[in-house]
């Protein structure tokens, strides 16, 4: 195990240390210590490394991900993995907004609550939360599959494209062009392999699923109510 | 015109057809009761209203017809206070001239020296701006990368990310990072240059990219990870930051992922220049780009081109008066774009105070955009050469707006990568030759002393005295 203390050896020094790492020379597991909430730590990784941030983390942890698996020991700040090209970032406790903002790739995980902007963008990232999400989660979700075990607020993908939503909890509201759509039985196989890459247990037919409806995509006047 | 110019009266010749409205009628008359005696009453000469033109009027049969408002490319195309009103004053018995060749007169400039290990550096102080694939054709952007390579400055990747035609063929390429973040990934970014946080643009200070289902094919559409065809429109805000505070985190985080090299550029369209330029300081950019509202954009909504925004003019004085303020000129590089067109209005911004300027617009003229060659296709398309704005429909004769084929392949990127480089050569040319009558060995050296102004707006603009007077408006007493 390398260990690596932010406080001692700030931030720049962790971070090139992380991008350089090759894992068969110096090894694949990492432990940071201090993390302090500083923000952009363990941001653009790019080898199988195993990465604990011993902590809460600012903004933009594991920001831009590619191959690693980051585990932030306590809560994470806005944009946790944002961008996200590939491999894993699993947060044990809360995460701040826009969390897998833009995401292309890989698996984000959330145990407990995610806020606002949840998966704002998502370009191929799968998110799986534990608890719930805050408002406006899913908005302009490209693709890539989000999963909420809790409860979603308002405006649940407004304006979504082609990511496909499961809530097992109440949705608050809708946003434009999302509609609720039947699970069938590809769904829920989907949805089990994603409950399973998460580690987490729950019925699959408790779930419901969330997608668009397909009516922004190309202009239609009579539609000009819902922009 | 009515067709029976006298509606009160009661027809008694019989004739058939309208009597010529011009021609005055030759009997006398009944009106209103009254007889008039003077058989000759001319008319007067039809009259278009200012305020419903044929424009406005064409304009608003257009939108009672589809229900949605105009989307076009382009800047501002209403005419603004510009460069045009302003004059350099050149050499006089106080100031003397350089030679043309012999003296020396620079044109270097280096961008994003303040935080980054490897600042660009350019042979002239004029980039390409960005520009998508996606909006122009692989094609075009190969010839803007041959074009800028061969001028010895940068090009800058738009809002479909980078491609690898336009990385190879220029040297020096800035990529955006937008709000829609189409195709971002670390990769691309530590490959590129230099990297330009996209806030805004002149043409639409406020609003997000967009780009029509026509030129969203199976290429862009993977890039930007969307379905094919369809209307896409980017988000206006970015999806994880907001404030100037949060942009001062998020660049942080950019410059942790490609280890300090590269130049962070924040690019604002003109709205409220002196604090956008002082809270991209406060945020740590390295370079400003400040955009007016005759820079163009592939797509956006007429009403949003044409009334949302600051004259190009307007945005510079403010932008270097707060870098003056911050102690920042010159260390954080200043980069205006927005209708720059020729030599003498490069060398107007940078008298002003810009460290450089960039061209859009402009490029793709030089490229053949808008040239009348392809008259009879404009026509067809219902439009003609110079007016031609219907990019987004992306049926561009010349190739470079377009995604089809047979289109974008009438556009050679050698033969306009090298237009491309002539015409920056000719800007630059006309820069310098300004600079050496003002007596000014480089560029960055002209200043505001050595212009006057022609308007009044003007002079209040850019906070130069009007032309034979100390005046300058709301700055000295008259």
């Amino acid at each position: 195990m390398n260990l690596l203390d932010l406080k001692t050896d700030g931030l720049r020094k962790i971070n090139s240390t992380l991008q350089n790492a090759v894992p068969d020379s110096a090894g694949a597991e990492w432990l940071i210590m201090n993390p302090m909430g500083q923000h952009a730590i363990a941001c653009g990784l790019n080898a199988e490394l195993s990465v604990t941030v011993d902590g809460n983390a600012g903004f933009y942890c594991a920001g831009m991900n590619q191959q690693a698996d980051v585990t932030i020991k306590g809560h994470a700040g806005v944009g946790v993995a944002e961008n996200m090209m590939s491999g894993r970032v699993r947060v044990t406790g809360n995460a701040s907004q826009s969390a897998g903002a833009t995401g292309h790739g890989g698996l984000l995980i959330i145990e407990g609550d995610a806020s606002s902007r949840c998966g704002i963008s998502m370009k191929g990232i799968d998110i799986v939360v534990g608890g719930s999400v805050g408002h406006m989660s899913g908005f302009m979700a490209q693709v890539g599959h989000m999963v909420i075990c809790g409860d979603a607020g308002d405006a649940l993908g407004d304006s979504i494209y082609e990511a496909i939503l499961y809530v097992a909890g109440e949705v608050e509201s809708l946003g434009a062009d999302c509609i609720e759509k039947p699970m069938t039985a590809e769904h829920e196989k989907t949805l089990a392999e994603l409950l399973a890459r998460a580690g987490m247990e729950k019925d699959v037919k408790s779930f419901r699923r969330y997608g668009s409806a397909r009516k922004l995509y190309n202009f239609d006047v009579d539609h000009a109510g819902e922009y | 015109m009515l067709t029976n110019p006298w509606p009160y009266r009661r027809q008694r010749s019989g004739y058939a057809g309208s009597p010529n409205p011009l021609k005055p009628t030759r009997r006398t008359s009944r009106v209103n009761g009254h007889t008039i005696m003077d058989e000759n009453i001319p008319r007067v000469v039809p009259r278009q209203s200012a305020t419903f033109d044929a424009y406005t009027m064409s304009e608003i049969r257009r939108a009672a017809s589809t229900g949605i408002y105009d989307i076009r490319g382009g800047g501002a195309k209403r005419p603004l206070p510009h460069f045009d009103d302003l004059l350099f004053l050149g050499a006089s018995i106080s100031r003397y001239p350089l030679e043309g060749y012999r003296e020396r007169c620079g044109t270097d400039v280096t961008l994003g020296a303040r935080h980054a290990s490897k600042p660009l550096e350019l042979k002239i102080p004029i980039t390409i701006a960005g520009m998508s694939f996606g909006s122009l054709s692989g094609q075009a952007k190969e010839a803007l990368g041959r074009g800028a390579n061969a001028a010895g400055t940068s090009t800058t990747t738009g809002d479909g990310g980078m491609t690898a035609e336009e990385r190879e063929h220029s040297r020096l390429l800035v990529y955006q990072y937008l709000p829609s973040r189409y195709g971002m990934n670390p990769d691309d970014l530590r490959k590129a240059d230099a990297i330009e946080v996209v806030v805004g643009q002149g043409a639409k200070p406020g609003g997000g990219g967009m780009l029509m289902g026509q030129k969203i094919n199976d290429r862009v559409a993977s890039m930007r990870s969307l379905p094919k065809g369809i209307d896409q429109r980017s988000a206006c805000r970015h999806p994880d930051w907001t404030g100037p505070d949060d942009l001062e985190i998020k660049i942080l985080e950019l410059r942790e992922i490609t280890n300090w090299e590269k130049p962070i550029y924040i690019k604002v369209g003109g709205a409220r220049p002196y604090y956008d330029t002082a809270l991209a300081v406060k945020a740590g950019a390295d370079v400003i780009v400040v955009d007016g509202m005759q820079g163009g954009t592939a797509a956006t909504q007429n009403v949003f081109i044409e009334h949302v925004g600051l004259p190009t003019l307007a945005c510079i004085g403010p932008a270097v008066q707060a870098l003056q303020d911050l102690d920042m000129h010159r260390k954080v590089q200043l980069i205006v774009s927005g209708g720059i067109r020729n030599g003498a209005d490069v060398a107007k911004a940078m008298a002003l105070g810009a460290d450089a300027v960039s061209i859009g617009t402009a490029a793709l003229i030089a490229m053949g955009d808008n040239d009348p060659h392809y008259e009879n296709e404009y026509n067809k398309l219902g439009t003609t050469a110079g007016a031609y704005d219907a990019w987004h429909l992306g049926h561009d004769p010349a190739g470079i707006t377009t995604q089809e084929p047979e289109l974008a392949e009438r556009l050679n990127p050698e033969t306009a990568g090298r237009r491309l480089s002539n015409y920056l050569q000719v800007m630059t040319l006309e820069a310098q030759t300004i600079a050496r009558a003002c007596g000014k060995n480089h560029l960055h050296n002209l200043e505001p002393e050595d212009l006057c102004a022609l308007t009044v707006e003007a002079a209040a603009m850019a906070g130069v005295p009007l032309a034979g007077t100390s005046w300058v408006p709301g700055r000295t007493p008259l």
